[in-house]
């Protein structure tokens, strides 16, 4: 059962969220396009965490501030988002452009994190192995290229999103633009900056993930201390979707939470 | 009315079996299907049909700026026009436009059209455009502040040529800690400012504003959108509280002259069919990168993205109908020009008298009918 959607406001900012579960706090940052329905990912996270997923400013029904233009200013609202939040420290897991925020914030705080799960994260190129071109795909591309098992691809084409859904997919593909084109999907500067992340970090890829090929595993491994690499075999891209109870039972695993 | 003689410079010589096999003329059609001494044909060619503008009695020769891309040859429409001053001497020489939000350095823009407007002892209209979306993915430079861009490098440049340097520019986008222009611009203020646009509302309205009544050109739309689009400006100017004079309502459009409607047809019906079709369509994830229109215009388009009828071809009997194209006998191209003229008032007319892949010796006979057909009617 989704909860229900909720309203949040940080220093002015409102956004949508969806908040279930009981334990220790999790916030899920989701990728460029848009917040994960709650699905079985979210209820194997919820089953041991409070889980709290928002949605970013600029997606979704969340407000579109004018002070977010890159991902750094988004990382420093999230240190906001945080902040207001209160209460322990919280483990913090994104996926795609939320793994790149994720990793954004800890480099420059991990004071508030518990743990952090990076999944398949944008946020650093390795030159020669290009990343795909989202950007350029028709939907059909997209579809294909997001998952090895294209049944879910299928389903992804399958879906006749309403026009009031296409609007938002769209905000969401305006605000992943400014976010994401340019450098394409990486900061030149996080890959001399992630010892700073000073907390325990798991990343997960998928072998398969045709949008960040599963090398792109090797310099976050290489460059968070101490972080654990797992390749998820016959995986593309979206692991919280195509992975669900897999990559769920991982971060479980590697971040703790209440036994149930 | 001002005619201007206006072309794209494409790549004619293209396989287009070859073509037809990728996505499009633009950005991922492989360049092994250049030729560089076909290429060079074409750059003669093209000179030549655009120097004769001046002898057949055109106000204006106009050039353009696209990149990576068999639609045109010009990544660098100011090396054309530098050419083009060296050939003529009393025609106006258009860039319709330079591209400005896809430089990092407006600089180089006001310099460029600052030497040659000096060359040419003040003979430059400089053309501002954000380029097509397509550009986005050729230079990188991110869609979504597009807009932003474009304005800022605007008012940089238009700074640059009018205010004393030096002094600093500081903008979002844009920083300038001396801005002192070397040369200058030889007209005063500045070279007149046309910008060419397929018409989005935010242009309009911007154009339009007192302090700037920008010539507003509608490109290759058909006849409702240019009546449309024209119409916009002109209101936008009543709500500014002035009349748009006709010489601020341009509509850019491919025409062939031809003996009769049926000769017409058959000379120019498959070169149109290839402009539109074959160097123009692009998929609409590259025509149209999010940002390079606001969101409310795009989730307008894209709900009406059934009817836009994008990815289909188009025939020349439709392009031809809906007044997208105008081609036909001397009777017929001046009905469908007075027609736009009585329905918009419009009084700066861009005619691109060769497209697509028609040839030499049908371009040289389309300007000549033009030039002594045409233009006289409505001088």
């Amino acid at each position: 059962m989704p909860p229900p959607m909720l309203s949040h406001e940080v220093r002015g900012v409102k956004t949508r969220m969806m908040r279930g579960g009981a334990g220790e706090p999790m916030v899920f940052l989701h990728g460029a396009g848009g917040m994960a329905p709650w699905g079985a990912f979210a209820e194997t996270l919820a089953s041991r965490f409070d889980l709290i997923m928002p949605e970013h400013p600029g997606f979704g029904g969340s407000d579109t501030p004018a002070s977010i233009r890159n991902v750094r200013d988004m990382a420093l609202y999230y240190l906001d988002f945080l902040d207001a939040l209160g209460g322990p420290k919280v483990h913090l897991a994104g996926t795609s452009l939320g793994g790149w925020i994720a990793a954004t914030l800890a480099v420059r705080n991990c004071t508030q994190l518990a743990s952090l799960s990076l999944l398949a994260p944008a946020g650093l190129r390795v030159k020669g192995i290009p990343s795909g071109d989202n950007f350029i795909w028709n939907p059909e591309e997209t579809a294909r290229n997001l998952f090895h098992d294209q049944t879910f691809s299928e389903a992804m084409l399958a879906a006749q999103p309403t026009p009031d859904e296409q609007d938002l997919l769209l905000k969401n593909r305006f605000m992943a633009t400014k976010l994401g084109w340019e450098p394409r999907w990486h900061d030149p500067a996080l890959g001399r900056w992630l010892h700073r992340i000073k907390v325990r970090t798991l990343i997960l890829w998928g072998a398969e993930d045709k949008l960040f090929p599963a090398a792109y595993a090797k310099p976050w491994g290489e460059g968070i201390p101490g972080a654990r690499v797992e390749i998820i075999p016959r995986a593309g891209h979206l692991l919280h979707i195509e992975k669900a109870g897999d990559a769920a039972d991982r971060i479980v695993s590697f971040a703790g939470g209440r036994q149930p | 009315m001002k005619f201007t003689c206006f072309h794209l410079m494409p790549y004619r010589p293209m396989d287009m079996t070859e073509r037809r096999k990728h996505r499009a003329a633009w950005l991922v059609l492989p360049n092994d299907l250049y030729d560089p001494e076909l290429g060079a044909q074409q750059y003669e060619s093209y000179l030549d049909q655009l120097t004769s503008a001046e002898a057949l009695g055109f106000d204006v020769i106009g050039v353009n700026e696209h990149h990576q891309t068999a639609y045109g040859m010009m990544p660098a429409p100011n090396l054309i026009a530098s050419a083009l001053i060296q050939r003529t001497k009393t025609i106006k020489i258009a860039v319709l436009g330079r591209a400005l939000p896809l430089t990092n350095n407006p600089m180089y823009i006001a310099e460029e059209f600052a030497m040659l407007d000096t060359m040419s002892r003040g003979r430059m209209i400089a053309g501002f455009v954000r380029g097509i979306g397509t550009e986005y993915h050729a230079t990188g430079i991110n869609p979504a502040f597009s807009h932003e861009r474009y304005q800022e490098a605007h008012d940089l440049i238009v700074a640059a040529w009018t205010k004393p340097g030096p002094f600093e520019f500081e903008g979002e986008h844009y920083n300038v800690r001396y801005v002192n222009l070397w040369p200058k611009p030889f007209q005063k203020p500045h070279p007149p400012i046309w910008v060419p646009s397929q018409g989005s509302s935010e242009t309009v309205k911007w154009a339009a504003a007192p302090e700037r009544k920008y010539p507003f050109l509608v490109t290759f739309s058909s006849h409702e959108l240019v009546k449309k689009y024209l119409t916009a400006y002109r209101d936008a100017a009543r709500g500014y509280g002035y009349e748009a004079d006709g010489g601020q309502l341009g509509w850019a459009v491919p025409v062939y002259v031809g003996d009769t409607d049926e000769k017409a047809k058959a000379e120019a019906g498959y070169a149109i069919e290839t402009l539109f079709n074959d160097f123009l369509a692009t998929p609409w994830e590259m025509l149209l990168p999010p940002g390079y229109m606001s969101l409310p215009s795009m989730q307008a388009t894209m709900r009406n993205r059934g009817a836009l009828g994008m990815g289909k071809r188009l025939t020349a009997d439709e392009l031809i109908a809906n007044g997208t194209a105008v081609i036909g006998s001397p009777k017929t191209v001046r009905e469908q020009i007075q027609k736009m003229r009585d329905a918009t008032g419009l009084e700066n007319l861009v005619t691109m008298l060769q497209f697509g892949v028609l040839n030499d010796e049908l371009t040289k006979r389309n300007m000549e009918r033009f030039s002594a057909e045409i233009m006289p009617h409505f001088r």
